[in-house]
């Protein structure tokens, strides 16, 4: 199934990257083309056959809740691109009432 | 070239435990070879200087109080995806440019304790998807066997140190082959372990149903110490598996009596080079007569397992890849109007092309009216793919077939046509997606250029497919050698 511009405009934005000139017809073209493959798995009968969606037998592995020590706020700062007063900065997000 | 620099990790415990040597002078010998060879090879994305002499030292204070353990003072090159503290971490990505961890994995960690040195950090394809290293997005690395062609990928910076002679031992790993492909077409052994073996606590997330942590060197044994070291029940990674590290057991039992399979669909895939296919079946019949029979078996659903993984894959490495947002590290595209420009805008910055498109792929594959259709199916796929494995290891202790249907290709040959890329992996994704354990030794060559055979076994039995690639490289006699680099 071939995707459309529309389509592209709606995942690159539900998947939060901008496009810029030219991608949206290098994405429709090049993911059409994987999509093309990825469609023979329509031919495979699974109507009873569970999905599997991890392969080792390790289900729910419980710890006790105990405090152990962590990152200290410089530390978990150390990276980030704009900090102000011990909190990451961020561009606003909500319009001025 | 020095003779330090081809040294398996035996070879060198024992001169530096006579004292024959020291961790220094091993160290200073692979720094030399860097030096010499990475200007062609760019394996390496950053060295690690301050870190390397300091575990130098303190290897060698070690093996002066006549204590330490094989891996002490041993040269290790890591894979940019698995974080080590201080030391700029960045999947190969521009979006993770300047990233330094605040704390260190644990597989990397435990080769630490174990008295590894590391020497730097190796280039792969940005966040591990590709086939080639042209992916990353830095500068691609080179094939040490022929400088105009692919180490393979993703982990290909690591493949090409451990043949270049550039380190003893290296870090990878493996969401869909991205050890065993690499460690093939540059002609070392490489490993992926079963799923839940290796803790991947501090390693930079892909597709977290499929990543698997694992060595590269250039012999069997080698590769099992690097991967005994590593493995074992981590609390901090809720996947892994608390069974015992009985990885090396039955090392040396040969393969007398055990019945290899041959899947009749991994020999008829498309693209198969002729020269690939003699040199795995006339690798086979040296295990055949090292006594193994050999038996024929059949993995039904191979032709869909490509498609389930880049249904699969792109969805768990589009939920993963949603953290970089230029909020709390990495690039950040700061001259905006608001957060979600400033998200969008870096994100189409700093990540490469081939991620981006894996990223819509998945975006697309979990979006609403096409999770039925594409990812339920797939992971019902993923399901039918794991039951041929199970039936075909009622036949069978360990599965034999090529590595990679095709030997190193050259540099931009497959960067326009993804799905050719992807084809790469045709041989080795089953065994991520089923969580097997599987390993690539060199078998000899094809255009002159290395060939891999790949053992999987079943699921904790990294002991057999262990097993299987040590008969093989003492019945055949070939050994992975260092590339001279012209």
């Amino acid at each position: 199934m071939p995707l459309t511009r529309n389509q592209v405009r709606h995942v690159a934005q539900l998947a939060r990257i901008a496009l810029e000139p030219g991608d949206e017809e290098f994405y429709a073209e090049q993911l059409s083309g994987i999509l093309e493959h990825i469609d023979r798995l329509q031919e495979v009968p699974t109507d009873d056959i569970p999905p599997t969606a991890q392969v080792v037998e390790v289900t729910n592995p419980l710890r006790e809740d105990v405090p152990r020590p962590c990152l200290t706020q410089e530390e978990a700062l150390a990276n980030a691109p704009a900090v102000v007063n011990g909190m990451f900065r961020v561009p606003s997000i909500q319009e001025e009432a | 070239m020095s003779e330090l620099t081809e040294l398996t990790i035996n070879e060198a415990a024992r001169l530096l435990r006579l004292h024959s040597i020291s961790a220094a002078e091993l160290v200073t010998a692979h720094v030399e070879r860097i030096k010499q060879v990475d200007p062609m090879v760019k394996a390496f994305l950053r060295f690690t200087p301050d870190l390397y002499e300091k575990q130098a030292d303190e290897a060698d204070e070690k093996l002066k109080r006549g204590e330490g353990g094989p891996l002490t003072g041993i040269p290790l090159a890591v894979k940019d995806v698995l974080c080590v503290r201080g030391v700029e971490t960045t999947a190969g990505s521009q979006i993770l440019r300047g990233f330094k961890p605040p704390y260190t994995g644990t597989a990397v960690a435990r080769l630490f304790d174990a008295g590894a040195v590391m020497l730097g950090v190796t280039n792969c394809d940005e966040f591990a998807m590709g086939s080639s290293t042209e992916n990353s997005g830095y500068h691609p690395t080179h094939n040490p066997w022929d400088l105009d062609r692919v180490p393979g990928g993703s982990s290909g910076g690591s493949a090409a140190a451990v043949a270049a002679g550039e380190a003893m031992i290296a870090v990878g790993t493996d969401t869909g082959g991205s050890i065993r492909q690499p460690a093939a077409v540059c002609g070392v052994v490489g490993m992926k372990p079963t799923y839940g073996r290796v803790s991947r606590y501090g390693l930079i997330a892909f597709a977290s149903s499929l990543d698997q942590v694992g060595p590269f060197a250039r012999s069997v044994e080698d590769a099992a110490l690097v991967l005994e070291a590593m493995a074992g029940h981590d609390p901090l990674d809720a996947t892994s598996s608390d069974r015992p590290n009985d990885v090396r057991r039955d090392f040396e039992k040969g393969v007398k009596g055990m019945r290899l399979g041959m899947p009749r669909e991994y020999f008829e895939v498309e693209g198969m080079e002729p020269g690939v296919n003699a040199a795995v079946r006339e690798a086979i019949k040296a295990l055949e007569n090292a006594g193994a029979e050999i038996v024929d078996v059949t993995l039904p659903h191979t032709d869909y397992g490509l498609a389930a993984y880049y249904i699969i894959a792109p969805a768990e490495c589009s939920s993963n890849l949603a953290r970089y947002d230029g909020v709390r590290y990495g690039m950040s595209v700061q001259d905006v109007d608001n957060i979600t420009e400033m998200y969008m805008r870096t994100r189409r910055q700093g990540f490469g092309t081939e991620v981006r498109r894996r990223i819509m792929l998945g975006t697309y594959a979990l979006s609403t009216g096409y999770y039925d259709a594409y990812y339920l199916k797939a992971q019902k796929v993923r399901t039918l793919i794991k039951q041929d494995f199970d039936q075909a290891f009622s036949k069978c202790d360990a599965i034999v077939s090529a590595t990679s249907p095709v030997v190193a290709f050259p540099l931009g040959s497959k960067t326009a046509d993804p799905l050719s890329m992807y084809l790469c992996d045709v041989l080795t994704l089953g065994g991520n997606l089923a969580g097997l354990p599987g390993i690539s030794v060199p078998c000899g060559t094809s255009q002159g250029l290395p060939v891999g055979l790949q053992v999987l076994a079943p699921q904790w039995r990294e002991d057999v497919a262990l097993r299987v690639a040590r008969a093989y490289e003492m019945a055949s006699g070939v050994k992975a050698e260092v590339a001279s680099v012209a």
